[in-house]
Formats: structure tokens, sequence, C-alpha cells
């Protein structure tokens, strides 16, 4: 059964929750409209149509836009090796949406990361901590108005807070520039 | 005047008796051990807290991130090609490996991934099983030492310096082979190579074998590793586990096979799986992939499209100058090329809007890339998906009830390198 029958299984039982599936580069992606359902229609595609596997729960921050947030779900079955992608929206004044760590017990790392980089909390995760960064660390480093520099931390006795001096590397761009003038922070300096 | 002090004599009775209630109030008590950052099992920096009752684990909390980098920010802020070095530093074991998985990625995003000249292919899995092979062999070597079995450890590095030598050969550098580009590799294959591999592959087999005497039958270690940790098949799902340790759970996946990508359908492997997926069996399933990328490898030394010194001038990279930087000749004495060039270099590719998930089979299980691109030459968000990452997340259910000294045998058998687990 070719990935795109099993997104319209899932429109038909959800209905106008979920998008009309978008196909790019052979990958079916599906955006569910409401966030707090996320975790029936996981259940439902895990235990009806065989998505087993939960390869990656990801975050993006899509500054300047509303609702900010969006975290991409990859699911995969080892059973007739089908992908879908699921998508859902979550806004920057909630930043809050139920844990899938009950359909696939992989996501409780996943969560905690996007938790820990991007501060979206997951409710009913059974142990909502920062995994990378250190307890008390007071940033969420992914977010895009987070500078690549870093930020100093008034935690006493923490090292490596301080900006690197190269703000980040003789290589850095920044990204979304239309030219290479604006992506190129060197290349703006000396031309004032 | 001397005072009399009563001393308390007591019976042999009373003794036990007050030892045991001393017993009493210890038992039951727990106590907790810091394991790691810096210790020699961990092979990295993994610290792990755990909680002991006696000799026997009762709980166990993997703390992960001391070699946090920042590589999913950094990768946000450079072109595609500029990311690749970082890709090195992900598996550090295996970084021909994980060259091949980012340029494959961002080809997907491009739409050219099955549009890659053949002798392109079949370089690009060459460095892939020898990157498996590398890996594999550490792996081994570490998880034997940490048993006691010091031999194995030697020998398996002096199977390894070889194949450093052959990545010195085709990218300059032994560790940091940044051999990869964006739609084709750093440069064709230096004419001797493929007899060099020959060579290695010739000498592998002998040596792996040898390799063997020293562990699968051995009792000592089959009595420390067999129903150790056992991982059953629902919990390998269930946690995500990818690559070795989900195939010794008796699980038949493997990237190369159900999701073919290069040349993997033409040639011919076999997928080992465990059957009880326990620390042999993981032990086990790494064994022979090693022997099947050896398959694999002598089969790309006869199959490769131009032979070892290419006479028949075969392409190894896309040729669009959009894509891949044009030859050095032809920018210094062409307009064109030279325009592509300059574009190349300051601004990178022009890849399309959209997102695409691109996993590879990786020595230690699936490594996927999430590109989410919104066009341009920078990624918007680029997420890593490591299979050391998501492999040690089952630690907090496999290591309650195993003894201390299990718990350094079960982390050489899930094989994990922290430098890619904490990206």
């Amino acid at each position: 059964m070719p990935p795109l029958e099993f997104a319209q299984k899932l429109k038909t039982k959800f209905g106008p929750v979920i998008s009309e599936p978008a196909e790019f580069r052979g990958e079916i992606t599906l955006k569910v409209g409401d966030a707090g359902r996320i975790v029936e229609i996981c259940e439902f595609a895990k235990k009806e149509l065989g998505f087993d596997y939960l390869v990656d729960v990801s975050s993006v921050d899509n500054y300047g836009d509303d609702p900010r947030w969006t975290i991409v779900y990859h699911l995969r079955s080892l059973k007739h090796g089908n992908e879908l992608r699921l998508k859902t929206d979550v806004s920057e004044e909630k930043s809050e949406l139920p844990t899938v760590t009950t359909v696939w017990k992989t996501a409780n790392w996943h969560e905690r990361e996007i938790y820990d980089m991007m501060g979206i909390r997951f409710s009913g995760h059974p142990d909502l901590r920062r995994i990378l960064m250190w307890e008390g660390y007071p940033y969420f480093p992914l977010r895009k108005d987070f500078p690549l520099a870093g930020k100093p931390s008034e935690l006493p006795g923490v090292a490596f807070t301080k900006p690197a001096p190269l703000e980040g590397g003789p290589f850095v761009t920044a990204p979304g520039g239309k030219d290479a003038i604006e992506r190129e922070p060197r290349v703006r300096t000396s031309e004032g | 005047m001397a005072t009399v002090q009563d001393i308390e004599i007591r019976d042999s009775a009373a003794r036990a008796a007050q030892a045991a209630d001393e017993l009493e109030d210890s038992v039951g008590e727990k106590m907790v051990l810091n394991m790691g950052p810096s210790h020699p099992a961990t092979h990295g920096v993994l610290r792990i807290v755990l909680e002991l009752d006696g000799e026997i684990v009762t709980q166990a909390d993997p703390d992960i991130g001391y070699l946090h980098r920042g590589d999913e920010k950094i990768a946000e802020n450079m072109t595609y090609t500029q990311f690749i070095p970082y890709t090195d530093r992900l598996d550090y074991l295996a970084p021909l490996a994980n060259n091949v998985a980012y340029a494959l990625a961002v080809e997907k995003l491009l739409g050219i991934e099955k549009a890659l000249p053949p002798r392109c292919q079949y370089i690009r899995v060459m460095c892939a099983e020898l990157a498996r092979i590398s890996a594999h062999l550490l792996g081994l070597g570490a998880f034997a030492m940490d048993m006691g079995a010091v031999t194995v450890f030697l020998l398996s590095f002096t199977e390894r310096e070889k194949i450093y030598n052959l990545a010195e050969a085709i990218s300059g550098a032994r560790f940091t082979t940044s051999y990869t580009r964006i739609g084709g590799v750093m440069r064709d294959l230096p004419p001797t190579w493929l007899d060099q591999c020959q060579k290695f592959c010739d000498e592998f087999i002998p040596a792996l074998n040898e390799l063997e005497t020293l562990l699968t039958r051995n009792r000592i270690w089959v009595d420390r590793v067999r129903n150790l940790a056992v991982i059953s098949k629902e919990d390998a799902i269930n946690y995500g586990l990818s690559g070795p340790n989900l195939r010794g759970s008796g699980i038949e996946w493997d990237l190369r096979k159900n999701q073919p990508y290069l040349c993997y359908p033409d040639l011919e492997f076999d997928i080992p799986t465990g059957s009880v997926g326990d620390c042999y069996d993981r032990y086990l399933v790494r064994m022979e992939e090693m022997r099947q990328s050896v398959r694999i490898l002598l089969q790309c030394i006869k199959k490769i499209p131009g032979g070892a010194d290419n006479k028949t001038k075969e392409p190894v990279n896309f040729a669009d100058g959009k894509i891949f930087l044009p030859p050095k000749e032809k920018v210094m004495s062409k307009m064109e090329e030279l325009i592509h060039q300059f574009i190349l270099v300051t601004q990178g590719m022009n890849c399309p809007p959209g997102e695409v998930y691109f996993g590879h089979e990786n020595p230690k299980g699936e490594l996927g890339f999430y590109i989410n691109s919104r066009g341009g030459g920078t990624p918007y968000r680029m997420k890593i998906r490591s299979p050391s990452f998501v492999n040690l997340s089952i630690i907090p259910k496999i290591f309650p009830g195993c003894l201390i000294s299990d718990t350094v045998a079960i982390l050489g058998s899930l094989d994990f390198v922290m430098g890619e687990c904490d990206r």
C-alpha cells in the first residue's frame, strides 16, 4: 500500500483536523491542525496503520511568524516499510502540547531535547528535565533569537558562557539574507 | 587511685544479635554511585547515576550532554558545504560514513541523489563500508578490553590502522576526512587505491578469524555476555533502537536493504540478526556485519565503473556548475565557470524550499538528517537524528537488575559514541 493511502485513511478517520497530504521528494507530510489531538492520532497510526517505529521528533522555530513552533514527527512502519511525517503548530503563548511517550517510549529523550533546546513543554511527560544543557541553564539555545555567539549567563562558577572571540568561528554566515552582503557579517562590518 | 572501669564483655550470642541488628539497618539502604563522566567504560563522557542495592543496580539515570557543541545551531549559520567538516566530528570513529550520510541528505533536498554518477556511488559505498569495519573493530576492541581481553583490542587496532591508511590515501586525512561534497566526492580514487583496498580485504578476513577464535567460543567471554541485558523485539522497536542493536534483537531491518540508496541494490549482502537479543547476539551481529562489509567491498572493487585508474574518464561528480564546483582549469579560463565558482563559494547552492529526512545506515545505527529549507544556501533548521542518542535512551530500562560489573559489558555491547550522542 503506498504511503498516500495511509494518509487518506488518517484523513477519513480524523477529518478536517488533518490537512491534505503534501508530497516533496517522495515524502508525505500531514499537518495536524490541533496539537491537543496529536496523541490520539499517533495512537491510531500505531495501532491501526502499523506505524510502530518513531524515527525522530524535531522542532522548528518559525521566528517572527505565528504560531511560532512547529513539532515534526517522523513515523515509520517496520512491517510495511512506509514512512509518514506529521507536523503540528504550537503558539508561543502556549508553548505546550501533550507528550507521545505513552505511544512510543523513544519519544522520551526526543521531547526532553526539544524542551531543552527550544523551551517547548510536553504535558504528561514522565521526566521533563534538560538533557544536553545543564540543569539551571537560563536560555534555550536553538531559538532563532538566541545568538550564535552565546549569551553570558549569571550562574556562578559555570564555564563556557562568554561569547566566543570570533563570534562563532571564521566562516559564520547569517541565514535568510538575500545576498552575500546580508549573509556575511564580516562583509557587513567592513563596508560599514 | 585506680578506678575500676566496667568493661562490657558480651558473650558471642549477644554479639551476633547486635551484628544482626546492624545488618538489618543497612539492608534496604540504597547507595548512589556516580559512574563517569570520565570512566574508561563510558567511551567518552557519559555519566550514569546508579542506584545500588548491594551490588545490584536498581535504577540508572544517564546524564548526557558533556560533549554538546551545538552542531544544529552551527548548521543553521553556514552553507551546506561548510558543514561537511562538522559531520566528521559526529561519530568520530566512522567519519567517512557521516560524510556520505550528510551529502546524501542534502542531495535528496536538491533532488539529485538518484542521478549521481555510478563511479561516485561505488566510491561512496566503499567509504561507508570501510567506515563500518573500522567502527565495529573499535567497538569490539573496546568492548573486549573492558571485559579484560586486551589482546583483542591490540589486534583490532592493527587492522584499523590499515583502514586509516586507506582513508588517508583518498582524502589526505586519517581522522577528519571531509571526503564527500554535495554532488560528489572531493577527488577521484588514487590509481593504486583499489589494489590497496583489495590487499586489506585479503588480510582482514584471516585477522578477523583470529579475533573470533579469541572470543566467540571462549568460555569466559560467553559466560560474561550471554543472556545479559536481553532486549525484546517490542522494546527494541518501542525505544527506537537502530543498527546492530536493533538487529541483535532479531528484527531484520537495514536501511541499505529496506530503503536502498546509492548502488546497494546492485550488491549482494546478507543482514545478520540475533535470536535472543542479549549482549552476545549484538556482538555476533557486529562480527558478521564486518564480513558482509568485506563482501560488499570485494564486489565494488570488481564492479566499479572505470576500474582502478579510470582510463575511460568516468565522471565522479555531478556535472552541474550550480551544485558542484567546476574544474579548476575551467574556472581560470571560462567566464561562466568563474561565476559558478564565485556564487557557490560565497552563497552556496540554491536549494529549493521544502523539507526532507534522509536516514543512512551508519555503523552505530540510523544516522538521519532532517533538513528544513526555506530556499537559498543555508538550512533553516537541521536536526541530526543520531543513533547513539536514541540507543542510549534504553539504559534506564535494561540496567536495573544487573550487577555493577555487568554494566560495563552492556555499555560495550550498545557501542555508542558521545560525539554523535551530544552533537
